[in-house]
């Protein structure tokens, strides 16, 4: 008796460890072979020859250097210096960058004792250490050189283009012009632009020096130079900064707004009829469903691109979540504590206003809070879709392929400002409803 | 005495009602003020947001149903290309899908690895558990779609810099909730485990991980579905999917309507399917963990 007992508790026992063996290798095994189908599917061998690497390259060096252009046309002969080659950085006139010296022969000296001398009549020298000098004449649109048919592979010739590529800085010469990159490290321009009066000088004399600026006092001058600055958009940024969290607020009070008293409709407490409830949490599940990105797409043809879009898409999607966990919180309210109110002679209204509510809010607020933080970044990627706010800024830095420093900047303002909104909301959340959840 | 010490009870009940009072009254006049500055802020904002968009509210309003009006009756007039149009666009749909559960499983296995190396009593380094919370903070903090664009930059279009981007921030979004569940583990296992000399991994493995698994997939199932909306959000700035279909189909001159009505029947039942049976699922989980 014991026996076959034991036997078949042995059994059981066996077959219970296989199914355990079975589960803790097989569900890996499927993972595996999933990540396998996915590799596949995705094509991850071909990404190789589709990630550009130079890309990369420019993208990491660019976001905290700068360069500056010196640029000579070769039609006119003239030479313009400007930060990043654009036209709101350049230098203004009779002033140049101190590495550039000479009238007639423009010395540029880019560092490390590379030296490129801007000559007469269209040429250029170039003297880098341990290379013989380098002469390039520039003639309608064709280009001789000294060049020896042997050169290291940073230097790259064709009859109409000569590129050379060194760590200290760049020079490409064609037929029509003649550029040398210098790179610095840093945001350059990021406080003032050349054109403002204050560029140049440190806080200190600016704050207590004197004034460099007849028409306006030195502090005023200095933050309205900064915040109109042509480069870095000090004020336009500020603004989408702002439009983001607009949206992302409008869009979650919105919601709570509107879905606390859908919510009672939803509620099996407080709504008595069926058809109701399910009408009101079909409702629920059909926002919900929807999705922000229509709603985006769908609210845009309405009206139009911009941060009120945003916010309305954030209101309807969030009004279906909002519904669907209030009207859950709802459900699960102490009916003790109505009872009490009721036997105080309250009616329904002051019922719920005494007897519901309280219990509700604290949950409620926990989770409003919430999604204002999540909202702050879903706002950030509907605002690329929909044209408002700094995910747009972002997006069109992107695009442009060349403002890496820009892009670098307004990431990490992004991150800035969720992790502020993030600690907002929680902090706003102890105040409200103690430190506890 | 006895005068002195009733008339000090009056004074007291007297002193309780009034501060009582001037509490409940304070209390009303900030419930005021708060209430107030909440509907100046809304009203304020609401009007900065109108003037700010290129179209107005008002002016708006009426147009909300013409352009699902349009869609919808010209996807009604063609509904018999419909389901060619649905078979069309499903492999874009299971892109979508799959973006969205490659970047929860590798965001749940990293999220995984961080919540253990971020919890007090688990930490394999307690000195560094402020560094790994930062590191997952961070990894919240950035959007999808700054990860998906800078990446897009550098891989080209296609799926994996969706997948990354997603699983980046799923990675630090799980990472925080699977933290505070396993801050409240019983860790006699693992101080068992410890006593057999087992190595850190191994005592994480066997006896932190079967306490914590059905939390654990609930929330990674939670996430499934916000990753869905994302990964179908991200196509629509560039990486594959639904919704880049959806901008090709929107963009084509007046929009092709009848190919936008099937890419939309298809994002709503995805998300709506995926949202029934991972909440039943989660559910079931949650529930079987309280019996």
């Amino acid at each position: 008796m014991t026996a076959i007992d034991l036997n078949t508790t042995k059994q059981h026992a066996d077959r219970l460890f296989q199914r355990k063996r079975l589960i803790g290798f097989g569900i890996p095994a499927v993972i595996a072979v999933y990540f396998l189908y996915i590799f596949f599917a995705f094509d991850f061998a071909g990404l190789a020859q589709r990630a550009n690497l130079e890309n990369a390259v420019t993208l990491a060096s660019d976001s905290w250097s700068h360069k500056v252009h010196v640029t000579r046309d070769n039609r006119s002969g003239e030479t313009t210096y400007a930060v990043e080659g654009e036209r709101k950085g350049r230098y203004p006139d009779g002033q140049r960058p101190e590495w550039v010296t000479g009238k007639d022969v423009i010395s540029i000296d880019i560092g490390g004792d590379h030296i490129v001398r801007y000559l007469p009549q269209n040429r250029t020298e170039i003297d880098i250490p341990g290379m013989a000098l380098i002469k390039v004449q520039a003639k309608g649109r064709k280009l001789t050189h000294n060049l020896p048919e042997d050169r290291p592979d940073w230097i790259s010739v064709s009859d109409r283009r000569i590129g050379i590529v060194t760590p200290e800085g760049r020079i490409t010469m064609t037929g029509a012009r003649t550029e040398v990159f210098n790179y610095f490290p840093g945001w350059e321009l990021f406080w003032f632009t050349l054109d403002s009066p204050y560029h140049g000088h440190s806080v200190a004399s600016i704050m207590f020096g004197e004034r460099l600026d007849p028409a306006r006092s030195n502090i005023n001058g200095a933050l309205s130079d900064w915040w109109n600055n042509a480069m870095w958009r000090h004020k336009d940024v500020a603004w989408a900064i702002g439009e983001t969290i607009l949206m992302a607020f409008l869009g979650t009070m919105g919601a709570a707004i509107i879905a606390l008293p859908l919510a009672f409709f939803a509620a099996k407490r407080f709504s008595p009829f069926m058809v109701v409830r399910a009408t009101a949490r079909r409702l629920f599940d059909f926002v919900r469903g929807v999705d922000a990105l229509i709603w985006t797409v769908v609210l845009a043809r309405a009206f139009g691109p911009g941060p009120l879009t945003g916010a309305l898409a954030i209101l309807i999607t969030d009004t279906g979540t909002f519904g669907k966990i209030f009207s859950e919180a709802l459900e699960n309210v102490d009916q003790k504590q109505i009872e009490g109110v009721a036997s105080t002679g309250a009616k329904p209204l002051q019922r719920y206003r005494f007897g519901v509510i309280p219990q509700v809010v604290p949950v409620l607020l926990a989770q409003i809070l919430y999604f204002l933080e999540s909202n702050t970044r879903s706002a950030t990627i509907i605002g690329a879709i929909t044209g408002g706010g700094i995910g747009l800024m972002l997006t069109q830095a992107i695009q442009t392929q060349k403002d890496w420093e820009e892009v670098a900047y307004y990431i990490i303002l992004i991150i800035v400002m969720v992790m502020f909104m993030d600690w907002f909301s929680g902090w706003l959340r102890g105040k409200l409803i103690g430190r506890k959840n | 005495m006895a005068d002195i010490s009733l008339s000090g009870a009056a004074q007291s009940v007297d002193s309780i009602q009034s501060s009582y009072g001037a509490q409940v009254q304070r209390r009303r006049l900030y419930g005021g003020l708060m209430l107030l500055l909440f509907v100046v802020l809304m009203v304020s904002g609401f009007n900065i947001a109108d003037d700010r968009n290129a179209g107005g509210f008002w002016n708006g309003l009426h147009q909300i149903g013409d352009y699902p009006a349009d869609v919808l009756s010209e996807a009604w007039e063609k509904r018999a290309d419909l389901p060619v149009l649905i078979a069309k666009y499903f492999p874009a749909l299971v892109e979508t899908v799959n973006i969205a559960a490659v970047s929860t499983l590798i965001g749940a296995i990293g999220g995984l690895v961080l919540s253990m190396l971020g919890t007090r009593g688990l930490a394999r380094w307690p000195r560094l558990i402020p560094l790994f919370r930062r590191i997952s903070d961070i990894m919240r903090a950035v959007p999808e779609i700054v990860i998906a664009l800078v990446l897009i930059f550098v891989l080209g279009g296609g799926p994996v810099p969706a997948m990354i981007a997603i699983a980046i921030h799923t990675a630090g979004a799980l990472g925080k909730m699977f933290s505070e569940v396993a801050e409240n583990t019983d860790l006699k296992p693992v101080e068992g485990l410890a006593s057999t000399g087992a190595t850190w991994s191994q005592r994480m493995l066997l006896g932190v991980l079967p306490q914590v698994a059905p939390n654990f997939v609930s929330y990674a199932l939670l996430r499934f579905e916000i990753n869905i909306r994302a990964s179908a959000i991200l196509g629509f700035v560039g990486t594959g999917g639904i919704g880049y279909e959806l901008r090709n189909a929107m963009g084509w001159g007046q929009g092709r309507f009848d190919d936008a009505a099937a890419i939309f029947i298809l994002l709503f039942g995805t998300i709506v399917f995926f949202d029934q049976v991972s909440s039943r699922y989660r559910n079931r989980l949650t529930e079987g963990q309280a019996q």
